[in-house]
């Protein structure tokens, strides 16, 4: 099924005609930002770790991870096997190993996105029971820890190949969640 | 210079600090029972303890370890007594033994975890790769060990 995809210029098109915005015109605001930011939230950087299954994924085909790594109780991997047994603080050109300035972990099965309609998944992000307990400002915070920002610098692979990358900058991604949340964090039908 | 413990003996490091951890213990500090498998944190032949937790050493710059303890494979018991040592002679589990020395450190990480694991809990954890195929001896001795040693 085709999918609108309205880009980040498109997005900047809306909120200048949105100006002081009307009702309805917020509520277009605030969807056409979450569209900017549903492109990222939907790549396989972001959902292969934000799955609902007992395991992560791994690559832009989103194959279960290799090695039969699980998620684990607490989203660390199992025990005896934390996902810090090969996943580092920084990628690592080397092996090809990515790596983040933080402990690598799955999100929550409540954080899970796979499958989801672009309007659960929005109703989702924005439900402090499934999302941590958190407000939008403490979203907007999240999108710029270590492991959200590693989207964005996600290395090569052991064979030296370029992850791919969001389709927005992370600039964009953040401007358009900044829009949301102050929009109203309006989800699509 | 990069500050370690190594098998309780506190070593100072003069490598580029983007060395793997794994190259510094067999070749500064001569530990080669560690091994180089994969070199892609894939196999777990390099296996080794960071801080009570397993590592696959090929993959972890030297960088990461500064400060910290790290357990090989020749320190994980003074005499070769530990049990998962006990238990792999008693159940025989290696055939060419190559990665036999990263499986013993992730199972004893295991171990140390989960006291009494169950096959499900030895499937997830122990990851490594035996090219000889001595999964089902590994699980025996684990277990055996589990029961309170050879």
């Amino acid at each position: 099924m085709m999918r609108a995809v309205i880009t980040f210029a498109g997005l900047a098109s809306v909120l200048a005609v949105a100006g002081a915005a009307s009702g309805a015109g917020t509520r277009e605001t605030s969807l056409a930002a979450f569209a900017v930011m549903d492109q990222v939230l939907t790549g396989p950087r972001c959902q292969n770790c934000h799955t609902l299954t007992g395991f992560p994924r791994q690559g832009d085909d989103r194959h279960p991870h290799r090695f039969n790594v699980m998620r684990g109780d607490s989203g660390h991997g199992a025990k005896g096997l934390p996902c810090s047994t090969c996943h580092g603080r920084a990628n690592n050109p080397s092996s090809g190993v990515p790596g983040a300035d933080e402990d690598w972990h799955l999100a929550p099965l409540s954080m899970g996105w796979e499958g989801l309609s672009p309007a659960l998944r929005c109703a989702h992000l924005k439900d402090p029971r499934r999302n941590g307990g958190r407000s939008g400002a403490a979203l907007i915070d999240h999108l710029q820890t270590p492991l959200v920002t590693w989207a964005w610098s996600p290395g090569a692979d052991a064979h030296g190949v370029a992850r791919t990358l969001p389709p927005v900058s992370h600039a964009e991604f953040m401007q358009a969640a900044k829009t949301w949340v102050a929009t109203g964090a309006v989800c699509p039908d | 210079m990069i500050q370690l413990t190594v098998n309780g003996q506190r070593q100072d490091i003069d490598a580029d600090p983007d060395t793997p951890l794994l190259w510094v213990l067999r070749d500064d500090l001569g530990l080669t029972g560690t091994k180089f498998g994969c070199g892609i944190a894939a196999c777990g032949a390099c296996t080794v303890h960071v801080n009570g937790a397993p590592v696959r050493s090929c993959s972890l710059p030297l960088s990461e370890a500064a400060g910290k303890n790290v357990t090989t494979i020749e320190g994980l018991s003074a005499d070769r007594n530990h049990a998962l040592q006990k238990a792999w002679i008693a159940e025989q589990v290696p055939q060419c033994g190559y990665c036999q020395s990263g499986m013993l450190m992730a199972a004893a990480a295991l171990l140390r975890q989960i006291p009494k694991p169950s096959d499900a809990d030895i499937d997830a954890a122990i990851t490594n790769i035996c090219r000889c195929g001595t999964y089902q001896r590994v699980r025996r001795a684990i277990q055996r060990a589990a029961g309170g040693g050879a």
